[in-house]
Order: structure tokens, then C-alpha cells, then sequence
């Protein structure tokens, strides 16, 4: 398949260069609110490059999830921990080797990968063909992503969905600690947002002085 | 940001035809792109931006966090529902045939009703998940 470079080989090439500039610019950054940015800037390019590879799912996917939801954790994550990489003492001789070696391992293993794009790759010929038959002869959904997701792989999609939950129950678990703390923190959200620390302190201050009374009485 | 008059007129503007692109996107998953994952993410960032603009004390009286916190098993429950109803239908585990009459219908139903299960739960997720974060920086 000897084709002539056409528009969309262009724009996925100029993307991927963008990409890779954007990855350099992540190393260099020691700034943790410039590389949040930088991130979510990776994360739309490569929302562009699936959308360029007819791939508008996983490109919706990306953007929503990639660019906007983690960046946004990621930015509350900053504003518990500050902003600023601490410099780093030790020799980058062993990770940059490392790093190296696995990439020539990948870059070697695509050797053995059915060209890119081509029509009679072994995973176009597994299910899919199948999956593409029953949808036309029993008229599903035209939109063959949801059908298969959500019917001929119903499983696997009720198993993502117990891993978002599992994951959800695990942040919550971790970050408001169980069933007592969590109860506390109920409590403190009908206090207002501007006057909390003061007002925090002060309860706190007038708990403590209470109990260190209640233990010299 | 509470104050600043530019970001709440625009942030009005837009958020409901975020929440309403949210819908579109799940309700017209079976024609367009998009389904109950993105649709919840798009829905959950409605929330999280009313939250950044307007504080997070007004966002909770949107979104309560009981409600929300109840909403992430809800989804996985309908979804598995949705499954353990198709057996007592006679079929299989996550077999939609018997739900009506056609089976195109029958099958709509199911991809609609385990798209809605998705949506909900990972919409209260990312909810859940960024209010755990900003409960953390106030205590």
C-alpha cells in the first residue's frame, strides 16, 4: 500500500510532532502547575489524533476525561501540595538507560505488528466480522461502538463499571477516611466557605479548652 | 472566583448546554458518538465548574453529597439489574430479547437502560472523587 502522503497523513504527523514537543516540554517543566497544563494540552492533541483516526468515541473519551476531569483533580492535588519539584540529586545514567532499553523493546516489537491501518489484520478478522453481521442483519443500533459495548460485550462494560465504582469507593475511602471522619466532615459544610479556618480554629481552640478544663476539674 | 463578574455571567451561559450536551450525548448514543461514560464525565464537569465558580457550598446544594455517594452503587445496581432481569426473563445473563416484543426494541431498551447505570455511576464518581479532594485542602 504505497499511497501518496495525503492531508490526513499531515495532520496526524504535524500532531504527533506537536505531541512529542509537548512530552519534551513536560520533562523540562519543574513547575507542577505547568505540567498539569501541558498534560491537558497532551491530552486534547490526543483527542485531535483520534478524531483524525475516525476514532470519535475514544476522542470524546479523551477529552472529557484526559483534558478536563483529570486536570481538574490534578489542579486540586497541587493545591494540597504545593507547586514547586524539588530538584533532584541523583544521576539519571540507570533511568535514562532503562527508559532506552524499553522503548527500543517497544519500537522492536512493532516489527512484528500487522501494518498500520491494513484491512486484513488479524484483529479485523477475529469477532469482528461477526459482530458487524448480526448488527446489519437484526438492524441494532447504527451506532455499532454502543452495540457492541453495551450489548455483545455487556459484560466487560459491567465489569468497567464496577471498576469506576470500586475506584470511586477507594478515593473516598482513602481521602475522607472511613465512616466517623467522614460524618465530621458532614458537619462542617454548613459552616461558610470564607470564615471556615478561623471558625475551625476557634471550635477547636474552645474544644480543647473545654476538655483540658474537664480533665483539671 | 466568586466575585469575578466575566467568569459567573459566562459560567451561566454555558453550563446548561453543558448539562444538555451531557444528555444528548448519552441519550443519542445509539445514533452518534458518545454513551453513558462520556455523557457522565461531560455531566460531572457541569457540576465541578459550577463548583469552581460559584464555591463549593452552592454546588453541594446542587449536587448533596448523600445523594451523590448514593448514586455510585445505584448505577452498577441497574446495570447488573438490567442483567439479572433478563434471567428472570428466561434468557440469559445481559440478554435484553425478552424486554419487548421486537427484538430491535428490546434491545434499545437494554442498551438504554445500562447506558443510564453507566452515566450514573460515573458521574457521581467524578463528583464524589472532587469533592473528596476539596474536603481535604479545608480540613
Amino acid at each position: 500500500m504505497t499511497e501518496a502522503p495525503n492531508a490526513e497523513t499531515f495532520v496526524i504527523s504535524l500532531l504527533l510532532t506537536l505531541l512529542a514537543g509537548i512530552t519534551l516540554a513536560i520533562i523540562r517543566q519543574r513547575n507542577m502547575f505547568g505540567v498539569v497544563i501541558l498534560s491537558g494540552i497532551y491530552s486534547f492533541l490526543m483527542a485531535s489524533i483520534m478524531i483524525a483516526l475516525d476514532a470519535v468515541d475514544v476522542a470524546m473519551t479523551e477529552a472529557s476525561v484526559g483534558a478536563g476531569i483529570s486536570t481538574v483533580i490534578l489542579l486540586a492535588t497541587l493545591y494540597l501540595t504545593g507547586s514547586m519539584e524539588y530538584p533532584q540529586r541523583r544521576s539519571v545514567i540507570i533511568p535514562l538507560c532503562l527508559s532506552l532499553a524499553v522503548g527500543a523493546i517497544l519500537i522492536w516489537g512493532t516489527s512484528g505488528l500487522p501494518k498500520f491501518g491494513v484491512a486484513d489484520a488479524p484483529i479485523h478478522k477475529h469477532v469482528g466480522p461477526t459482530y458487524i453481521q448480526y448488527s446489519k442483519d437484526h438492524k441494532m443500533p447504527p451506532n455499532m461502538v454502543t452495540a457492541v459495548l453495551a450489548d455483545f460485550r455487556g459484560y466487560d462494560t459491567l465489569g468497567e463499571t464496577a471498576v469506576v465504582f470500586t475506584a470511586g469507593i477507594g478515593v473516598l475511602l482513602l481521602l475522607q477516611g472511613g465512616w466517623r471522619v467522614s460524618s465530621a466532615g458532614r458537619k462542617r459544610d454548613d459552616e461558610d466557605d470564607e470564615n471556615e479556618p478561623s471558625a475551625r480554629s476557634a471550635s477547636d481552640a474552645a474544644n480543647g479548652g473545654t476538655s483540658a478544663g474537664g480533665t483539671s476539674a | 472566583m466568586r466575585f469575578d463578574l466575566i467568569l459567573r455571567v459566562g459560567a451561566k451561559l454555558v453550563l446548561p448546554f453543558i448539562l444538555l450536551f451531557a444528555l444528548y450525548v448519552q441519550f443519542h448514543g445509539d445514533y452518534g458518538p458518545g454513551g453513558g461514560f462520556q455523557a457522565g464525565v461531560i455531566a460531572a464537569g457541569m457540576v465541578i465548574l459550577y463548583a469552581l465558580i460559584f464555591g463549593i457550598r452552592a454546588a453541594k446544594q446542587i449536587a448533596p453529597p448523600a445523594i451523590v455517594e448514593m448514586m455510585v452503587p445505584l448505577g452498577v445496581l441497574l446495570y447488573a439489574g438490567t442483567g439479572m432481569a433478563g434471567i428472570f426473563l428466561g434468557d440469559n445473563f445481559l440478554e435484553y430479547t425478552a424486554f419487548a416484543h421486537d427484538f430491535l426494541h428490546a434491545h434499545e431498551w437494554g442498551i438504554f437502560t445500562v447506558e443510564l447505570g453507566v452515566l450514573i455511576t460515573v458521574c457521581s464518581t467524578m463528583i464524589v472523587m472532587f469533592y473528596a479532594f476539596v474536603e481535604r485542602g479545608r480540613s
